[in-house]
């Protein structure tokens, strides 16, 4: 593998492992935030694929916009389906036990998957990049790197530097953050829990949605892609370790690497490795690389 | 001086940057009461689950029986004859009293491997388990649903819990935690009858109980211990009586 | 005779009985479920005994399948009795290995880490010569004792299976009232109690989920040999979502809840997937699926099994229940 390939596979587990990373931070959201265990957090990146194919002919003739009108529309979408959804099925969620929980998103699964092959088929499809980022970057004498891709790795990288700083720096993530480990305390305090939660939840599924509908023209968009994502935003929770963001940027990277490497590497096992790398990591650390308490 | 059963030494533990426990040294006499006062935060709890094995201290060793356990994990010191009861219930809702009593004596019979055996025909389980209960006054409730107990039998039952192990120091954290008058005495009675043959460490908020029951006391505030001695020297010491009696407790 | 004992003898005869009444597809039907009900049973042992939520289970039960077809010889009947074993064998040291690292882990960590455990055994499946990828591969000759029992007669597997089955259940009814399955039970309450005692919970919990996934790996044996066939998706992780649906729709808890479970969730299956009732959108009988395991968990906390108890508690309120005797679940 010469210096020019090598650094392109670089740039494609960088841009891999943050887009999971980004994912995942949706899913550890909602489960640190409210303690639910959301399965159907993969359909919603699903959604947001199959969003940037359905919505983008829509946008294009009712506002004349591009991709980038198909992103802000997509996401006030999401935003309305996370405040819709929390109201009538997850907020009814919180006090039951994490089985329940796991089969009731599970059921959930179910359903959003056939109200996509209902609503838009089940068909895979090619999303192009906007003309803005379909250029490429030379790399070297030969190679060339698409801009489309730094594109990705940078909303992912710029999301994830927002929600740190809506986190740490502001009242609302401060209310957030008490709302998590003390919700009656919060609650006496005259600050409405549950439009709290409403905000986080919608928080969350924009993320995700956003996330498939950036990620499009790169991965194109099939059915099985949500809970693909979902299964390896597991791995990266448990490879991260309980509670840690820390563990879960690393272990974004880390999965990144492997799986695009083992891909031109391995072919035939890049499926397991990301497994096994779970596996060698258990071995050593029972949980996860960082645990935080 | 008796037996010792238990000692800690220089028991230290620190959570990232806060000391909760700060070398402590503890020791647990055959017959007698040892109970352990502070105020809230003051590492009483974090101590009791370093004795009992539910962490590893920082710093420091614990000795059980003379033998140095400190790298033990709690379910070997449990069977070693370390005994243990919660603050919050930790009894078995749904069982019955006698099957909450028969479950915590097996530990002592475990016979894991008897796949075919029915754990009610082990008669010498059953046997420990029916004493435990009637040690700690609950003879009459054997049939009884744990969880439909009243809230100072369910407080006897974690002792009958403890005890169903027959083990030699006990370790009993706030075991009168919500009980009103009556219950109070009643518990208090089977403790001062715990007495012979076991060493008992009591961790307790309840003042009056507390000076009528204890052959040693310690005080402990912010991790470390200010005094240790007979109730009737620890009352007198000044630190004390400025920290946590209250200047004119006589 | 308690209610319980006369009901699941009632089940027992009914299931004997049936090839009397059922044509060709009943049967096969019947043995599929009963297949289930094993898996459902073995995922009991786990969930509703220990506590232990795995949402993996498919990897065992597809391991046991697979084994089956890889073990076995190409040109002649392999023999029942080391192949069977065999296959049991191969699921139960999977689930030692993937106990071993998971047990470590708690809540919800420990059902995304059996997720991706039972992945990883789908990946190898899937992707890698091994497995024969997505096609799958053909059981070629099914295995027999001697001249006895030829289980490619749909009739004698039918049989074969409804033994196995009363025998797992009737084992599992043995070890949930042996020390060891008191120690589960009290596991699944309050590990922290049971610890304090001087339990060391992790060997139960690891010879549990071992057992359990020999089990699973048992169903997979029985449903390789009567479809001659395995795939990878007998290792999906719909199908290790579906096997907790049905334990939890039965009723977690009881071993009769494993059973009536599998029962219920089948016929669901078939309801929504039938053509006659549903036309044309039949084919989307995902999203009848999903609307009920929504409606059933939500709607049914102790299951089908605990609907007479819900009922009863409802006209009669709670009254009189205090200081009652109480029994020790099944």
């Amino acid at each position: 593998m010469d210096v020019a390939t090598f650094l392109i596979q670089c740039l494609n587990s960088l841009q891999y492992g943050l887009l999971l990373f980004l994912v995942a931070s949706g899913l550890t959201l909602i489960f640190g935030i409210m303690g639910v265990i959301n399965l159907a957090h993969g359909s919603f990146y699903m959604i947001g694929a199959y969003m940037a194919f359905a919505l983008a002919p829509l946008v294009a003739a009712t506002f004349g916009g591009g991709f980038f009108a198909t992103l802000l529309v997509g996401t006030v979408l999401a935003v309305l389906l996370g405040y819709v959804l929390e109201w009538v099925f997850f907020s009814f969620l919180y006090e039951r036990e994490h089985l329940q929980q796991v089969l009731m998103t599970y059921g959930l699964i179910l359903v959003f998957e056939e109200l996509r092959s209902l609503l838009v088929g089940d068909d895979v499809h090619g999303v192009q990049a906007p003309p803005l980022l379909a250029g490429t970057l030379p790399l070297g004498d030969m190679m060339t790197y698409p801009v489309y891709r730094l594109f990705v790795s940078g909303v992912c990288l710029a999301l994830a530097a927002g929600m740190w700083f809506v986190f740490t720096r502001t009242r609302l993530g401060m209310m957030i953050r008490a709302g998590s480990t003390n919700r009656e305390m919060v609650q006496s305090l005259g600050i409405d829990i549950k439009f709290l939660y409403r905000i986080v939840f919608a928080a969350g599924v924009a993320i995700a949605v956003l996330a498939g509908m950036i990620a499009a023209p790169v991965s194109s968009v099939y059915p099985g892609m949500g809970n693909q994502v979902l299964i390896i935003c597991f791995v990266v929770v448990v490879i991260g370790g309980v509670g840690s963001i820390r563990g879960a940027l690393l272990a974004a990277l880390l999965i990144g690497a492997v799986d695009t490497f083992g891909k031109v590497l391995l072919p035939s096992a890049a499926g397991v490795l990301v497994y096994v790398l779970m596996a060698l990591i258990l071995l050593w650390k029972p949980n996860g690389l960082f645990k935080t308490a | 001086m008796g037996e010792i059963l238990l000692r800690g030494r220089e028991l230290t533990r620190r959570w990232g940057g806060v000391v909760a426990v700060d070398r402590v040294s503890i020791e647990l006499e055959r017959g007698q009461v040892h109970a352990l006062i502070g105020t809230n935060g003051a590492g009483k709890s974090t101590l009791i689950n370093l004795l009992s094995g539910e962490f590893p201290p920082s710093a420091g060793s614990v000795e059980l029986l003379g033998q140095d356990v400190s790298a033990w994990p709690q379910p070997r010191r449990a069977r070693a004859g370390l005994g243990r009861s919660y603050q919050r219930n930790t009894i078995f809702p749904s069982f019955t009293v006698l099957e909450n009593c028969r479950l915590a004596a097996q530990a002592r019979r475990q016979r894991a491997w008897a796949w075919w055996r029915d754990a009610n025909a082990c008669t010498d389980t059953l046997a420990a388990a029916r004493e435990a209960a009637a040690r700690a006054g609950l003879a009459d409730q054997l049939q009884y649903q744990a969880g439909l107990l009243s809230h100072g039998q369910k407080r006897q039952l974690e002792i009958a819990m403890c005890l169903a192990t027959a083990p030699q120091v006990l370790l009993l954290d706030e075991p009168l935690a919500g009980m009103g008058a009556e219950e109070t005495e009643r518990m208090l009675a089977l403790l001062a009858g715990l007495k012979a043959g076991h060493a008992i460490l009591l961790v307790e908020h309840d003042m009056d109980a507390v000076f009528r029951i204890a052959d040693r006391l310690t005080v402990m505030v912010n991790g470390a211990v200010i005094a240790s001695g007979s109730p009737g020297e620890v009352r007198l010491n000044a630190d004390v009586q400025a920290a946590y009696l209250g200047g004119g407790h006589g | 005779m308690t209610p319980k004992t006369i009901f699941l003898l009632g089940c027992f005869a009914a299931l004997a009985l049936w090839p009397l009444a059922a044509g060709p597809y009943g049967i096969d039907l019947v043995t599929k479920i009963m297949i289930y009900a094993i898996l459902a049973l073995s995922l009991e042992l786990l969930v509703g005994t220990t506590g232990l939520v795995c949402f993996g289970q498919a990897a065992f039960f597809g391991i046991g399948a697979y084994a089956a077809v890889l073990l076995s010889p190409q040109s002649e009947a392999a023999a029942l009795w080391w192949l069977l074993p065999a296959c049991v064998a191969a699921a139960g040291l999977y689930a030692l290995a993937v106990g071993a690292l998971s047990l470590r882990t708690r809540g919800v960590y420990f059902i995304m880490v059996t997720l991706a455990f039972a992945q990883m055994a789908y990946y190898v499946v899937h992707d890698t010569p091994l497995g024969g990828g997505t096609d799958g591969i053909y059981l070629m000759m099914k295995p027999a004792v001697g001249p006895w029992l030829d289980l490619d007669k749909p009739l004698a597997m039918y049989g074969f299976t409804l033994a196995c089955l009363a025998l797992v259940f009737a084992f599992l009814a043995v070890l949930l009232r042996s020390p060891f399955g008191r120690a589960l039970a009290g596991i699944r309450i309050n590990e922290q109690r049971m610890r304090a005692t001087g339990f060391s919970t992790y060997p139960y919990k690891l010879a549990a989920f071992t057992l359990s996934g020999a089990m699973a790996g048992l169903a997979g044996f029985l449903f390789a040999v009567k479809d001659g066939f395995v795939n990878p998706e007998l290792l999906s992780w719909h199908l290790s979502g579906a096997v907790l649906v049905m334990i939890i729709l039965g009723g977690l808890g009881h071993l009769r809840g494993a059973l009536v479970g599998a029962f219920a969730f089948a016929l669901l299956q078939e309801f929504f997937q039938s053509e006659a009732i549903f036309g044309a959108a039949a084919k989307h009988w995902h999203l009848g699926l999903g609307l009920a395991i929504i409606a059933s968990v939500a709607g049914l906390p102790r299951g089908l099994v605990g609907l007479p108890g819900q009922w009863r508690e409802r006209l009669m309120g709670r009254a009189g229940r205090r200081g009652l005797p109480a029994g020790q679940g099944r």
